[in-house]
């Protein structure tokens, strides 16, 4: 029974793992052929079916002079446009949630649950809804197609996020915790520094995964807000396609903008595999 | 070295969590809050920590005002009925921390912890993860953590109250010794309980609150012998005192239509007219020649029985020291131990205390 039982997961578990790597595997055979191997019928071992070519990874780091495209600015671009609006957007949202969990804010029928939403429905909105009004705001600023124009923006879109998630988890510390903290010596600063946010790690990882996610892979806002001068990778690869889709290529830049998020992931997931962090809270 | 609070009064909303508390701590002593939940202990003990806000009145602290200073620069401790410590760090750490905050370096800091963790027998635990503790070995970090501070103050919330029934006992005891020794002559110490029996083990000055308001406030056999009203002595009996509304007329005590009385020698003084009167529900007896009860409930705990017990609309609770067996509805005969009736008038207030009047 129990090697049934065992045999299904492990199937299962197998079953899934194909199904989410095979595309990755496909993308990674395919960043190696050129023409000819795409278009020749479906092939997927190297050196057996195909002929494998450098010339997919190498026309990412041409210079557009020789007929390249460089994607290695716009990717810097991404890696910095994502971390400082993540980094600005936790230390924002860790502060405005700590306040919104800890302390009473009234102001007529409005009241911390009702600003704790305001934050969320910021992501309930299609992002559509918002491009104009930021075009015209950035605009107004003459912040268009320049990476501060393109932080501020992410900090709107990721804060919610910071927000959301941490309110949720400093409610779940003990307010007892911070009153002991209090009385053992700290002002509430300190308080906050080394009790609060110690105990509230698992969240903050959480949290800083969920605003590196949503800034890397905008498309959306990175499309509509820059022109010449700045570029983010996303917008850069999907300008790859012209009347010849570079199949090699896209494949190269698809898992070269993956590549970050795996590392993160990969640091990400030994935190939170640590049990004393994740359940350090009754 | 004393603590004094003067018309300490906060009122949220439509609750008074203090209403005109006024009262006096000496250093040396231990004062326990006595009262039932949501009855002001807390908000008492947060106020004077400085964690909660009043609407008026004033502490002062060894002559200076206590309101003006913030809650990091008393020096106070505080032990939480929840068992609070800081889970992102080990025993060692949390029983640290206050020190640390107060830039105590090493050679120092090692002995004081050390022999706090002694005092409150954890040696060897010092490594452990807070969340590998069990709940007594939680709270007694907790209380390590407010001794080793050595606070003017020592503010006890319920500690025990989480705890099961025998941990509870010989923490209680460990308490009161290491109370005794520690705490002799420099600090205050404040414990607040639900538990009577609790408040009359620890032996100090009984602090009668409810509502928000102090009723009483004295030695521990004072309070328990002359309970000032009718809800002091509610509140200091575990189970309540039994209260009848009753009357005298012509030298008998009338309960009902069945029970009557001769008004015992203590309350001779007293005139005809309705009163309350109050027993213990230890100061009632089985009695073949007593009066008809019937059995509501029987409960056996540890070595003794408690029944409710009712006629007509007359219920009461009875203590047996014995561990005997009822059926409900049972029919039994029980009497009073008369010499222990106390008499409240009207409003609720003591008039005559077996205790005091001879």
């Amino acid at each position: 029974m129990k090697s049934i039982y065992f045999t299904l997961k492990y199937f299962a578990i197998t079953l899934w793992s194909m199904f989410v790597i095979a595309p990755f595997l496909w993308a990674l055979s395919t960043s190696f052929k050129d023409f000819n191997s795409v278009t020749g019928g479906a092939t997927y071992i190297p050196w057996l079916q195909f002929e494998p070519s450098l010339e997919g990874w190498k026309v990412l780091v041409r210079s557009p002079a020789k007929g390249g495209v460089d994607i290695i600015e716009p990717y810097f671009n991404s890696i910095f446009v994502t971390c400082t609006a993540s980094l600005i957007s936790i230390m924002l949202g860790t502060l405005a949630a700590y306040a919104l969990s800890r302390f009473t804010f009234k102001a007529g029928i409005i009241k911390n649950n009702d600003i704790t939403f305001f934050f969320i429905s910021q992501r309930i909105m299609p992002p559509i809804v918002l491009s104009i009004p930021f075009f015209l705001m950035l605009g107004f600023l003459g912040l268009l197609d320049s990476l501060f124009g393109l932080i501020l923006v992410y900090i709107v879109l990721l804060m919610p996020i910071a927000v959301w998630i941490m309110v949720d988890f400093f409610n779940k510390v003990p307010k007892e915790i911070d009153e002991t903290a209090l009385i053992d010596g700290c002002n509430p600063y300190q308080a906050f520094i080394k009790v609060v946010i110690p105990n509230s790690i698992p969240g903050l990882i959480v949290a800083v995964l969920f605003c590196i996610i949503f800034g890397w892979i905008d498309f959306f806002f990175a499309f509509i807000l820059t022109f010449t001068e700045v570029q983010l990778l996303p917008v850069k690869i999907v300008a790859l396609n012209s009347s010849v889709t570079p199949w090699w290529s896209l494949s190269a830049s698809a898992l070269v903008s993956v590549a970050p998020l795996v590392v993160v992931a990969f640091i990400v997931e030994r935190y939170l595999s640590k049990g004393n962090l994740s359940g350090a809270l009754k | 070295m004393e603590l004094v609070t003067d018309n300490l009064t906060f009122k949220p909303e439509n609750e008074y969590f203090l209403n005109q508390v006024s009262l006096e701590f000496q250093a040396g002593k231990l004062y326990t809050i006595l009262g039932r939940t949501l009855s002001g202990k807390t908000s008492l003990l947060k106020t004077i920590a400085g964690l909660q806000p009043i609407d008026s009145g004033s502490i002062t602290f060894e002559g200076k005002d206590f309101g003006s200073i913030q809650v990091w620069k008393r020096n106070v401790a505080m032990v939480y009925q929840q068992f609070i410590n800081y889970p992102h760090l080990n025993v060692f750490d949390n029983i640290a921390f206050p020190l640390k905050q107060r830039k105590i370096k090493p050679p120092e800091l090692v002995n004081k912890v050390s022999s706090a963790i002694r005092k409150v027998g954890l040696d060897g635990f010092e490594k452990r993860k807070i969340h590998e503790l069990s709940g007594g070995q939680q709270q007694r970090v907790a209380l390590a953590r407010s001794l080793v501070k050595k606070a003017k103050i020592l503010l006890l919330d319920e500690p025990l109250v989480n705890l099961d029934y025998k941990l509870r006992e010989d923490l209680r005891d460990e308490f009161k010794n290491i109370f005794s020794s520690d705490f002799s002559t420099n600090s205050i110490l404040i414990y607040s309980s639900t538990d009577p029996l609790e408040a009359m083990q620890l032996n100090g000055d009984i602090i009668v609150i409810d509502e928000g308001r102090i009723l009483q406030s004295g030695i521990a056999k004072d309070v328990f012998e002359n309970p000032s009203n009718i809800r002091v002595s509610e509140v200091t009996n575990d189970p309540a005192m039994n209260i009848f509304n009753g009357t005298i007329e012509s030298n008998k005590i009338f309960l009902n239509e069945n029970i009557r009385f001769d008004v015992p020698v203590h309350l001779k003084a007293i005139q005809a007219g309705s009163y309350h009167f109050g027993i213990r529900a230890s100061d009632m007896f089985l009695d073949t020649k007593g009066f008809d009860f019937n059995v509501e409930i029987a409960e056996i705990s540890g070595s003794e029985t408690y029944l409710h017990l009712n006629q007509d609309e007359l219920n009461v609770v009875l203590l047996l020291e014995e561990v005997k067996n009822f059926n409900d509805q049972d029919n039994i005969k029980i009497n009073f131990n008369l010499k222990k009736l106390y008499v409240f008038d009207e409003k609720g207030d003591l008039l005559f205390s077996p205790f005091n009047m001879n």
